[in-house]
């Protein structure tokens, strides 16, 4: 055994600053960038080129812009009903498998309802009302486990990302495959009653989009100024004060698994509808993840989380023009979201608390 | 006695919170053999100052001396390496670790558990405080934290011991134990410093005084000198009133009634209660007195309704209630007024104006269409603030900026501003200072005289008998038959506290 060891130590700070809650995600955007600099030094690339390329080129852009735009939307809105989850110290950690089964069911309405004769109004709403659905009663699945035998809903929730996963796997390459798809694992391209129509006429952003903006409105009142967001704040500040508030622990327990599950749910329907037109393999690059670090990011209120949802847009966008401009590996962006989480979390920590180190004996 | 040279002492004393001057040039000798009351409103400065002496604070001027050498001390670890020990009012355990894991997390060095068990059960027998090594602390009352809180400081052999209200939470019976506990201490010379408000305790106990008032020391004397009402004046810088007699109502209808009410306790070392049956009336306040973790959180939290019961077991206003929620209770003009302010009764982290929410969010007139009327919300808590005299910015303040004094009046005008009908309030005046207390002791004696029916849960004797008419005591989760105050004296009271059996005697024979 060592003679001498560091001690690592938090101690609480007083009272945080409020610049410094204001200042501590920005540093972690800071930080995050140096670490990501470091990496695209490793790769043998220049660090600047990488990041013009990355984050500068795409915001000059207006096609590029929209496309951020398309980006968010699935993240921001996922990431709402994450919040609302995390501050009452409920971790659904499976929004990717909530996004993809919504994506799954969502879209196998338009599946069914592929080539009927008449335009039909009703494919849309159906779509986009059966994604929210089964996302919420995915979501439920672990809330259901945790309330009744006290199973974890992390690992739950998780686990069953995988599930959905090959669950949608199995159908497109299975029963609902295209018949006329060459034998590719997708089904047939989507009719257009089943297309989401662009926000404006004409424009390159879908309405989801637009529902998204609305739903940023709604769960920022909803956690201000409703008695159910008021819940929501004093289950994770003080449960036995939300206790003595009268507010059920294992009824809001399900209710933000099945609000959460819903929001990632019609987040996968709209993304089916309005940006993939079918159904494929894999119908997301990873947001149901992504929306964590939005979450968190964005200090769990929803107007940060439009704004944290831009950020990690733009780093989708920007890592597939490193790829292809140069041949930075798509990979890069993945390290980059987590190192931005790491980040972010120990800012996070850092706020509150102080780092003290000291030499002891053992 | 020869003044021995001071084995501490600190030397005018500076330190500033941005515009606030904590302590403004204070001074305090500390000698070996001598225990050292440090008295104060909330507010006056002596935590800041003991927060110095244990390292948590460093002073803007002003010099501490150890052993007549000039000394900074830096941290707690420092404070504890030179022989300084401190027993904090709000007890600093970890809810998920035993007795023994959460004093093995202050020493230095790693000793086997099982050792350092043995270590605390000796310390423990030695001064008197029963412990159960390994236990984990989130099944102990609040009484028994306190008995880590201090084993944990003596385990270190200080030199010099901070207590911080450390009678809080003890019954007149396990306080003399304490007393004999700190007057052997004095007997090894070891200096101690006694923050309280229980000034009789202080004129009991202490051999100096220091008073301290806005951050100055107004004098420091000898305790025994003065009457406990001139300290308080000299404390306060002004008359206190002593609370006015309840009327001895009793004559109303029955409010409450509990029915052979049983719970079992969740919790594995829980206390269970048993066959509580009581009757409160209208108008009176019936005091239930008892030793810490002997079924009081458990008793609170049957009536509030945190924890159900078979229905017919709580009636309010003839209603059957037990297995109804809290706020179906607070709809029958039912208060509820938790033991632990801090995240039981408030949520540090929010404001009070919701805080107020808290406890209201279920009743008419904050909620329209279904969104929170933020204008009426801190329109009632000005009313609050106001009307209960707390210390505050406003109602943006966090609920944690608040003294506990402060966090405490609000706690319990929350309820009382309502005019309910039926109050149930548990150990109210815990940690608070004396100006507080009696404000809170007066609206209770004030609420009943207005036709309420009120049930005190208290471990204080002295409130007990400042405002009860009647009198019953909590041993093991059974409750005694309820008697006039005037009729019940404090050793029969006492008895009552520390033996279950006969209060299941008397049980039986009412029963």
């Amino acid at each position: 055994m060592s003679a001498k060891a560091l001690r690592f130590r938090l101690m609480a700070r007083a009272s945080p600053s409020r610049a410094l809650v204001l200042l501590a995600p920005v540093l972690a955007v800071a930080l995050a960038l140096a670490f990501g600099a470091l990496m695209i030094l490793a790769l043998g690339k220049s660090p600047l080129q990488a990041f013009s390329v990355y984050f500068a080129q795409p915001l000059a852009d207006p096609f590029s812009l929209a496309e951020i735009a398309v980006k968010a939307s699935p993240l921001v809105m996922i990431a709402l009903g994450l919040a609302f989850c995390y501050r009452a110290n409920l971790w659904n950690i499976g929004a990717e498998g909530q996004f993809v089964i919504g994506g799954t069911l969502g879209g196998g309405i338009a599946v069914a309802t592929h080539g009927m004769a008449h335009a039909t109004f009703w494919i849309l709403p159906a779509m986009l009302i059966t994604g929210a659905l089964a996302g919420a009663l995915y979501g439920l699945i672990p809330a259901f486990l945790k309330v009744t035998l006290g199973v974890s809903e992390i690992l739950v929730s998780l686990m069953l990302v995988y599930v959905a996963q090959l669950f949608l796997d199995y159908l497109v390459r299975g029963p609902w495959r295209d018949p006329q798809g060459f034998n590719f694992p997708v089904t047939a391209g989507f009719d257009s009653a089943a297309i989401l129509p662009p926000l404006w006429p004409g424009g390159a952003v879908h309405a989801g989009v637009g529902l998204t903006l609305m739903l940023v409105i709604v769960m920022a009142v909803g956690l201000s100024s409703t008695r159910f967001g008021f819940a929501v704040r004093a289950t994770g500040l003080a449960p036995r004060a939300a206790a003595f508030a009268g507010f059920d622990q294992r009824r809001l327990t399900l209710a933000l698994f099945a609000l959460s599950g819903g929001l990632a749910g019609l987040a996968g329907a709209v993304e089916v509808s309005g940006v993939i037109n079918q159904l494929q393999p894999s119908i997301s690059p990873g947001y149901g993840f992504a929306a964590i670090i939005v979450a968190f990011l964005g200090r769990l209120s929803p107007w940060g989380i439009l704004l944290a949802g831009l950020v990690l847009a733009l780093t989708y966008i920007g890592g597939e023009a490193a790829q292809i401009a140069m041949k930075l590996p798509l990979d890069l962006t993945t390290a980059f979201q987590g190192v931005l989480l790491m980040c972010v979390l120990a800012a996070d920590v850092l706020t509150h608390y102080r780092l003290t180190i000291t030499r002891s004996a053992t | 006695m020869s003044p021995a040279p001071p084995l501490v002492s600190l030397d005018h004393i500076t330190r500033r919170f941005g515009a606030l001057v904590a302590n403004d040039d204070v001074s305090l000798a500390l000698r070996p053999g001598e225990i050292h009351a440090l008295l104060g409103e909330n507010g006056a400065g002596k935590s800041t100052l003991v927060k110095i002496l244990y390292g948590l604070i460093q002073p803007d001027s002003g010099t501490i001396t150890l052993d007549g050498v000039a000394r900074r001390i830096a941290s707690p670890q420092d404070a504890r390496s030179i022989g300084i020990g401190m027993v904090f009012q709000h007890f600093s355990l970890f809810e998920n670790l035993s007795v023994a894991e959460n004093i093995a997390l202050v020493l230095p060095a790693k000793a086997g558990l099982k050792r350092l068990e043995a270590r605390i059960m000796a310390i423990a027998m030695r001064y008197g405080l029963a412990l159960d090594p390994s236990r984990p602390i989130w099944s102990l009352s609040a009484g028994e934290r306190q008995r880590v809180e201090i084993v944990r400081a003596l385990i270190q052999e200080p030199r010099v011991l901070v207590l911080d209200e450390p009678t809080s939470v003890l019954t007149p019976q396990e306080a003399e134990t304490l007393f004999a506990t700190l007057n052997r201490l004095k007997d090894e010379r070891k200096a101690l410093v006694y923050i309280s408000h229980k000034l009789e305790e202080v004129r009991g106990l202490c051999d100096c005084a220091t008073i301290l008032r806005a951050g100055r020391v107004v004098t420091t004397c000898d305790p025994k000198a003065f009457s406990a009402h001139a300290l308080a004046e000299l404390m306060m810088g002004r008359d206190i009133n002593a609370v006015r007699p309840p009327g001895g109502g009793a004559g109303g209808a029955v409010r409450l009634r509990l029915n052979k009410l049983s719970l079992t306790s969740p919790d594995l070392h829980g206390i269970s209660l048993k066959d509580i049956s009581l009757e409160v009336h209208d108008g009176e306040v019936v005091g239930i007195a008892g030793i810490a973790g002997n079924g009081q959180s458990e008793l609170f939290a049957a009536l509030s309704g945190e924890s159900r019961t078979m229905p017919g077991a709580i009636a309010i206003k003839g209603q059957n209630v037990g297995d109804k929620g809290i706020n179906q209770r607070r709809k029958l003009d039912a208060a509820f007024v938790p033991e632990e302010r801090n995240g039981h009764a408030a949520v540090g982290a929010m404001s009070l104006a919701d805080n107020l929410l808290l406890s209201r969010h279920a009743l008419p007139g904050l909620l329209h269409h279904g969104l929170i009327d933020k204008a009426a919300l801190r329109a009632q808590t000005r009313d609050v603030i106001t009307s209960f005299d707390v210390r505050t910015s406003g109602p943006d303040a966090l609920a944690r900026t608040l003294s506990g004094g402060n966090l405490q009046k609000f706690a319990v005008g929350r309820e009382l501003a309502r005019a309910p009908k039926l109050l149930v309030i548990n150990q109210p005046t815990w940690g608070v200072d004396a100006l507080a207390a009696a404000a809170i002791r007066q609206a209770i004696v004030d609420l009943a005289a207005r036709g309420a029916a009120v049930l005190l849960i208290s471990q204080d004797l002295d409130e007990l008998y400042e405002v009860s008419d009647r009198l019953c005591a909590l041993a093991h989760g059974q409750l005694s038959a309820p008697r006039p105050a005037a009729e019940l004296d404090r050793s029969a009271i006492g008895l009552l506290m520390a033996d279950a059996n006969q209060v299941a005697r008397e049980v039986s024979h009412v029963g």
